[in-house]
């Protein structure tokens, strides 16, 4: 099958800095795909740049392909059919998306509007129909609020609404949930899961939480200075990560049942992008490092069906867990 | 069982709030009746959502604002009038950490000249020895001396966060609020602050009140945790059993709303509505509007905070003692 969209060699520099440095990655249609890293490892940056969503002083190179078709550097004309179209996109802070002095039947029009061939009378009941899909009450009488009339989980599904306005085949949702309180959270994630299954839409979940990225997603991408450096099924990667730094990013979250053990924190912090160690970035605070990891940087090895780890180490630990079981 | 340190006994706050520019002038109740005992060397956890009370109580615990009524004791005596040299000598005592580090640093000072400053203001050791003692603080949070010339905006969000605990220290407390201490740092680095954490206090003795919206991070580092709602602690119990088997119905939905790796979705408690505004505040149990299992008696009347067997306290009039399991089996 031809994948959705096929992001390759992508890499961004700013004045000279590299922050994305060659991250490959596929989605076919309808699957949902989680990135995790912490702040910096370039998450957000990969879909800002393959959307050409960054300032001009960005350095961007690579290739991303839509459908087949390399929307990398297209013009702004053909962009625009792509982004909020085919690829929509929503973000942490939905209150500062929305315009403050627009009532959100505008804004849920002007969406329409540019993506969906509807005027008159049909717009405003294709604007109801997306305020009742996202579970907005009252939609009908709602749409002539204004953004500050809405909580902060309901300004979300308002968002939600716009990004569905163009019938998108992918969804890419930048931290949804993080400025929301966890019993919210957990409305807006079902939200986007019944959504995608009846729309069969593709979804990027970006996100520093592991269980919000494992609950949501089929594959994960893990990322650590903008590389990624593990990607595996959603189970597999939690089971049984093989980078140490997904290893070490699984064992410093708190257990919230069983035992109480010392978390097993990471030690060090994330190297400056103006001064990456050579080889593997991870390897100054990685415990498995040896002499090998400072000379070059690991490429991402596909080691099974479906998973593929940038990691010397890991390759010679996934061996020795495969002697041991076949004994 | 020691006795214990911090005693709150049903402390009250509310703020005025005018709706709009000549709105009528409105009462929010953030902390309504709130009771809590913290023995010595121990971790209570706070958790609760945006707008629970959470960080009012913990200001009130500290003596940074008076509650409408009740009280707080520490160490037996109540807190001292603010602005006496009592309440001066009582403060030493006790010191906050907030979420953001970098708004509780002074940016245009070196950070050990922050680290000195509650040394000078209590006059503690002799001036010649705190440079000394800087640095063996700076060792306690395992950082190096050298980091001491550095301006907070030279540091990462964790080392900074390293430096606040660190002048938090200095004055040798007894207690120290945490208020979401963590929540602002990537997931490596909250771990490994709360180690350290972990390691001082085991070292130094300190009592902790830990606030935070994390149940992972509360769990991890309290031994008794309190649930607030909407300025009333709806469940209070000891850490592990506490999450294990929640029983008041907003807990249990705020365990089931934690993502796990490794599980799917399935079988979560998702709440309707939306989250709870204090200024108006649900008739009966606040929690009732929202509640799967809510009774007409949860619409008029206030369900007062109760033991239920062991040492769990629930405040749900559909949680009434040990035999509470056969509510699920209904």
């Amino acid at each position: 099958m031809a994948p959705l969209i096929s992001i390759k060699d992508l890499s961004v520099g700013f004045q000279g800095v590299p922050v994305l440095r060659g991250v490959d990655l596929t989605l076919q249609k309808g699957e949902a795909v989680g990135l995790v890293g912490e702040s910096g490892s370039g998450k957000s940056v990969t879909w800002l740049a393959a959307l050409g969503l960054l300032p001009r002083h960005a350095n961007v190179s690579g290739s991303v392909r839509l459908d087949g078709r390399e929307i990398l550097g297209a013009p702004a004309s053909e962009l625009d059919q792509v982004r909020g179209g085919r690829v929509a996109m929503i973000f942490q802070d939905p209150a500062s998306a929305l315009n403050p002095v627009l009532t959100i039947r505008r804004q849920l029009c002007e969406a329409l509007a540019l993506h969906r061939d509807l005027s008159g009378q049909t717009v405003k009941a294709e604007a109801r129909r997306l305020l009742d899909l996202v579970g907005i009450p009252d939609a009908a009488r709602r749409l002539e609020a204004y953004p500050h009339e809405f909580s902060g989980g309901q300004v979300q599904r308002i968002m939600i609404a716009m990004a569905l306005a163009g019938n998108p085949d992918l969804l890419v949702a930048d931290e949804p949930t993080t400025a929301l309180d966890a019993t919210i959270q957990a409305q807006i994630l079902e939200l986007l899961s019944t959504i995608r299954r009846e729309m069969d839409m593709a979804m990027v979940l970006i996100s520093h939480d592991l269980g919000v990225v494992a609950e949501n997603c089929d594959r994960v991408a893990v990322m650590y200075a903008g590389r990624i450096v593990e990607a595996a099924p959603a189970n597999q990667l939690f089971a049984d990560p093989l980078h140490p730094y997904a290893q070490g990013l699984i064992g410093s979250l708190p257990p919230l049942d069983g035992p109480r053990r010392r978390l097993t924190a990471i030690p060090g912090t994330v190297p400056d992008p103006a001064s990456m160690p050579d080889g593997c970035a991870f390897a100054p605070r990685c415990t498995l490092a040896a002499a090998p990891c400072g000379l070059a940087a690991p490429t991402l090895v596909a080691i099974a069906n479906d998973r593929a780890v940038a990691c010397i180490r890991a390759e010679a630990s996934r061996r020795a867990l495969l002697g041991v079981a076949a004994e | 069982m020691s006795a214990p340190l911090v005693e709150v006994s049903s402390i009250s706050r509310s703020y005025g709030m005018r709706a709009g520019m000549f709105g009528r002038s409105m009462a929010v109740h953030a902390v309504d009746g709130v009771s809590l005992a913290i023995r010595k060397g121990e971790t209570l956890g706070l958790v609760g959502e945006s707008g629970s009370g959470k960080s009012t109580t913990g200001r009130i615990v500290l003596g940074l604002e008076p509650p409408d009524r009740g009280e707080v004791r520490f160490g037996g005596k109540p807190m001292a009038m603010p602005g006496t040299p009592a309440w001066r000598a009582q403060r030493a005592q006790m010191q906050m950490i907030f979420q953001d580090p970098l708004g509780a640093l002074d940016r245009r000072l070196p950070v050990a000249t922050q680290i000195r400053e509650p040394l000078d203001i209590h006059g503690l050791g002799e001036p010649a020895g705190r440079e000394e003692r800087v640095r063996e603080l700076l060792r306690a949070v395992e950082l190096t001396p050298a980091h001491g010339g550095r301006y907070p905006g030279a540091l990462s969000g964790g080392q900074r966060q390293r430096i606040v605990l660190a002048r938090a220290l200095a004055t040798k407390p007894d207690f120290l609020v945490c208020d979401e201490p963590v929540s602002a740092l990537d997931v490596s680095i909250q771990a490994q602050v709360v180690n350290l954490l972990a390691d001082l206090q085991a070292q130094l003795g300190l009592t902790l009140l830990f606030i935070s919206h994390d149940l992972r991070v509360v769990r991890q580092i309290s031994n008794v945790v309190a649930v607030m709602y909407l300025g009333r602690i709806v469940e209070l119990g000891s850490a592990d059993d506490l999450f294990a088997r929640p029983e008041h119905p907003y807990t249990q939905a705020l365990v089931s709303a934690s993502p796990a790796p490794g599980r799917r979705s399935a079988g979560r408690i998702v709440l309707a509505g939306d989250p709870p505004n204090p200024a108006a505040r649900p008739q009966g149990c606040a929690f009732h509007p929202r509640c799967p299992h809510a009774i007409a008696r949860c619409g008029s009347e206030v369900p007062a905070l109760s033991a239920v067997g062991g040492d769990r306290q629930v405040a749900c009039h559909l949680v009434t003692g040990p035999q509470a399991e056969t509510r699920d089996a209904a």
